[in-house]
């Protein structure tokens, strides 16, 4: 059966300053210390990934990149390792941004949870190959948990863009 | 700028094509890591933007604040009278100890100034209080919330009220960065408080240490206590950092010995920055050039 995008509200366009408001709130959320709690998803990740699906000609590498140094900044992290990580994962979400979002949200979160343990897996590459101790299995569970909350963050974020429900039966829309 | 996997016409074509794009943005990133790791040369860059993230990693900190100082709040009174109790007799025994060291000290340095030896240097020290753990899972760091504004610098030690935890490694204008003994990339001078051996302390990573390059045949054994020799010039001499916990010479040049370390390296709260008033003086010029010359017979 040919897979059709199964929503029938129609969105409202997407305001710029939401967009950059809801990476900044990201950002700031991925600035709690959690301390060693393994599965806190990473946030920036997330919502850059849900951007990049949803508004391609936005949001792209260049914020990646961006953010990536913000995210290395903020946690203590060599600096380029998250911003490699997001500006692949950017790279990679903006090419699937045609394809899933004729998906329903689970299955979405199914096109995103490999992108997201690949931008993990070459975060992990670039600090062993610099020395770094290995941080554990556990590491690579935040993705899991990340995809878990996909549908709610597709919900959340697409709240401004949903327009009231007034029925009216003089309009065709 | 264009899609992923689609080619615009020339019209509509705005900045490179994506492919591009992301090979020149990973080549930056992949640069700036070799220079951070590597060369860290990228600390001007951190120290700058860490400027724009400062007020929201303020702001973010605060749940956690909030967390920690309820545990304080609801603490009970009986809780707080024994701790008083314990700090009483802590300070008692401290106390004594104390007029013993200071009249120690008059005594050495009298002894010194007889043979002419020069004096030690003097110490200064900022206590500060451990935060929270860094997230960067790949490494054992802990923020401090005291900073360059109250005088601490990078390579300072740091110990807490059993020896040394580690070394500061970053400073922010009101924070700093501690890395922790038990990280695989610190390593620190010591020597056997029983024998005087001298070695280098690794962190392996898993909350442990370990004593590298010490001879199969050297004498060490299980409960040794090992303490800062200050060969590094950067920590003070004398100051406990771990026990050796078990020491293994099978069919190796070098002996495989395991530690404790002495403090609570990844649970302490309260902790002292330490370091030396001013750099120790440099070694004698013909000292060193012996040492350097190559050695031909």
């Amino acid at each position: 059966m040919q897979p059709t995008n199964r929503s029938s509200r129609i969105l409202l366009p997407v305001k710029l300053w939401f967009i950059w408001f809801s990476l900044i709130a990201a950002l700031g959320v991925s600035y709690i210390p959690t301390g060693r709690l393994p599965g806190v998803p990473d946030w920036v990740a997330m919502v850059l990934a849900f951007w990049c699906i949803r508004e391609p000609l936005r949001v792209g590498m260049g914020t990646a990149f961006v953010f990536g140094l913000l995210v290395d900044i903020g946690h203590g992290a060599a600096m380029g390792q998250h911003a490699l990580a997001y500006v692949v994962l950017a790279y990679l979400t903006t090419w699937l941004s045609r394809r899933v979002l004729w998906f329903s949200p689970l299955e979405q979160a199914l096109h995103v949870l490999p992108v997201l343990l690949l931008a993990q897996l070459l975060m992990v590459v670039a600090r062993l190959a610099a020395g770094a101790e290995f941080p554990g299995w556990w590491y690579f569970l935040s993705s899991f948990t990340a995809a878990a909350l996909w549908v709610p963050l597709t919900f959340l974020l697409l709240l401004p863009q949903y327009q009231p429900v007034d029925r009216d039966d003089n309009r065709p829309i | 700028m264009s899609l992923v996997g689609h080619q615009a016409p020339p019209i509509f074509r705005r900045g490179p094509a994506p492919l591009v794009r992301l090979i020149l943005l990973v080549s930056i990133c992949l640069a700036m890591l070799v220079a951070d790791i590597k060369y860290r040369y990228l600390d001007v860059l951190r120290q700058g933007l860490s400027v724009v993230t400062y007020p929201l990693q303020m702001a973010a900190a605060a749940p956690a604040d909030v967390v920690r100082n309820a545990s304080r709040y609801f603490a009970t009174l009986l809780e707080v009278q024994l701790e008083n109790a314990d700090l009483r007799r802590q300070v008692l025994d401290a106390a004594q100890l104390l007029l013993r060291f200071e009249h120690l000290q008059r005594e050495n340095e009298a002894l010194r100034s007889l043979v002419d030896m020069s004096r030690r240097v003097p110490v200064r020290s900022v206590s500060a209080e451990i935060l929270y753990n860094a997230p960067d899972p790949f490494a054992r760091k802990v923020i401090l919330d005291r900073g360059a504004q109250h005088g601490i610098e990078a390579g300072l030690a740091v110990v807490d009220a059993h020896g040394v935890i580690g070394q500061v490694t970053r400073v922010y204008p009101v924070q700093a960065e501690v890395t922790l003994l038990t990280d695989k990339n610190q390593a620190i001078a010591v020597e056997s408080l029983r024998t005087g051996l001298r070695g280098v302390l690794f962190g392996t990573g898993q909350g442990k240490l370990e004593m590298r390059f010490v001879l199969a045949g050297a004498d060490i054994r299980a409960g040794d206590e090992l303490i800062t020799s200050g060969l590094d010039g950067v920590f003070l001499p004398g100051l406990p950092v771990a026990t050796v916990s078990s020491v293994e010479r099978e069919g190796q040049a070098f002996a495989v010995i395991a530690c404790e370390p002495a403090a609570g390296v990844e649970n302490s709260v309260q902790v002292l920055v330490l370091g030396r008033a001013e750099l120790p003086p440099a070694p004698p010029a013909e000292l060193t050039q012996a040492e350097s010359a190559p050695r031909s017979r």
